[in-house]
């Protein structure tokens, strides 16, 4: 137990920054996602062919790779991707980014590829009725998204964007193979420090556990609140 | 781009997606019979029995593949005791390492799958069963499990896939799978897309091949 104090001596506060840290990460990630979905579900719904393919491929690509080979491309290659993009506009120094903007970015990308498919079929089981009855009502094609659509979408799309979190959650782990602090890097530091692997693997799993366990109790409230009315 | 580099790391690539293969052929095996054990726990009606089956399963789906096997390769190779077992042969090397890791995760996730499919069949089906006089335990083998596989078909192929996808973890412990060998090259070359195009359309590829196969086994075990 004195591993786990806090302070100088021990790797508690260590392990509790970490998993702000990881939470951070999730959440940024989920952000990052939930904004790829709102290009790519209207892609996707969309009767145009060519945007068809595009958002397809996206969530296609994503979801048959896995998640360490696409953070891979990101760690390696965002730094070079970003220089030139900058040498465009004629800044020629080297940038460095930060391994939280990297790995939430590559999270935040594969999340996206999961939201997307759960805002796809969110929408798609919504009633045609509704669409008509908001046309019929005559309200602007903004009221129609923001008033009928979207609250309906929210609702049946909340206990898949909860699957969602979860494995957002878990992926975030791998991003300690690029050196970003989180539960998973502290845990290897930490066991490297004290050569004891097992306990500080295990606690990282009660850990993680326990992010689960509270981040599904909370969920659940918004289930609750969505499907009100119901 | 840099087509050559491209084309030199195929067949790198390649060999080393054999190895992708085993590990997720080898863990899946193992896997199933796991699942298939804690699934008929789960529907045990001893409360103990049930809860030690649902809390493997909630922990295992509840952390990181990642974590688990770094237990395994890091953690138990602590345990002085274990050292000393004939267990040692297999915990020393991070394949057998990897695979359990693999297979317990695969095993929780299956489970689940297979008590839902169970848990779905309907209770006039055992009844009739019954009502012929087929004895419980052939009503078990002969009705209830052929069911149970063809319900969860569907749910089983993303398993696979997912967990093709997991094997790349098997990389962080030193083996040398596809993901690894992409690394290797990506981190010799510096050129990451390239290889990422690669590595990515061979894992695709894979992707297809056992999307289409769960399929064609969904069309020929349809009930209609």
């Amino acid at each position: 137990m004195e591993l786990l104090a806090f302070g100088d001596t021990g790797w508690g506060d260590e392990l509790f920054y970490a998993t702000l840290m990881t939470i951070a990460v999730s959440i940024t990630a989920m952000i990052i996602g939930f904004t790829f979905a709102a290009i790519f579900t209207p892609l996707k719904l969309s009767k145009n062919k060519l945007l068809n393919f595009i958002a397809n491929s996206y969530t296609t690509v994503i979801r048959g790779v896995p998640e360490l080979l696409v953070i891979y491309l990101f760690f390696f290659g965002g730094t070079g991707a970003v220089m030139y993009v900058a040498s465009i506009f004629g800044y020629n120094e080297y940038i460095e980014i930060n391994a939280f903007i990297t790995g939430a970015f590559a999270i935040g990308i594969i999340s996206g590829a999961y939201s997307t498919e759960v805002f796809r079929g969110a929408v798609q089981s919504i009633d045609k009725g509704q669409f008509e009855a908001a046309n019929v009502l005559g309200l602007s094609k903004f009221g129609k998204f923001f008033k009928i659509i979207l609250p309906q979408t929210l609702r049946l799309a909340i206990p898949n964007l909860s699957n969602v979190w979860q494995i957002t959650l878990k992926d975030t782990s791998l991003i300690s193979v690029t050196g970003l602090v989180e539960i998973m890097r502290q845990s290897y530091i930490a066991a490297g420090s004290t050569r004891d692997p097992l306990f500080f693997y295990s606690f990282a799993a009660v850990l993680y556990l326990l992010l689960t366990f509270v981040s599904m109790k909370l969920i659940n409230r918004l289930e609750v609140k969505y499907s009100r009315g119901y | 781009m840099d087509l050559e580099l491209m084309i030199n790391s195929f067949p790198k690539l390649l060999s080393a997606a054999v190895i992708t293969l085993k590990l997720l052929s080898v863990s899946l095996i193992i896997g199933l019979f796991i699942g298939l054990f804690f699934a008929i726990l789960r529907l045990n009606k001893n409360i103990f029995i049930n809860r030690f089956a649902y809390g493997y399963s909630y922990v295992f789906r509840g952390t990181p593949l990642l974590v688990q096997i770094f237990i395994i390769y890091f953690g138990l190779g602590q345990i002085e005791y274990l050292r000393s077992t004939v267990l040692w042969v297999i915990l020393r090397e991070p394949y057998w390492c990897a695979i359990i890791a693999f297979a317990l995760n695969t095993g929780a996730y299956t489970s689940e799958i297979l008590r839902s499919a169970f848990q779905t069949i309907k209770p006039g089906i055992i009844e009739a069963g019954q009502s012929l006089g087929i004895s419980n335990k052939i009503i078990f083998y002969k009705i209830q499990i052929p069911i149970a596989i063809r319900q969860s078909l569907p749910a089983y192929g993303n398993e696979i896939i997912l967990m093709m996808k997991g094997t790349s973890l098997a990389s962080t412990v030193t083996i040398m799978d596809l993901t690894g060998v992409a690394k290797y090259i990506i981190s010799t070359t510096f050129k990451p897309i390239e290889v990422f195009i690669v590595a990515g359309s061979i894992y695709l590829f894979m992707t297809f091949v056992i999307h289409n196969v769960i399929k064609f086994l969904e069309k020929k075990y349809s009930f209609n």
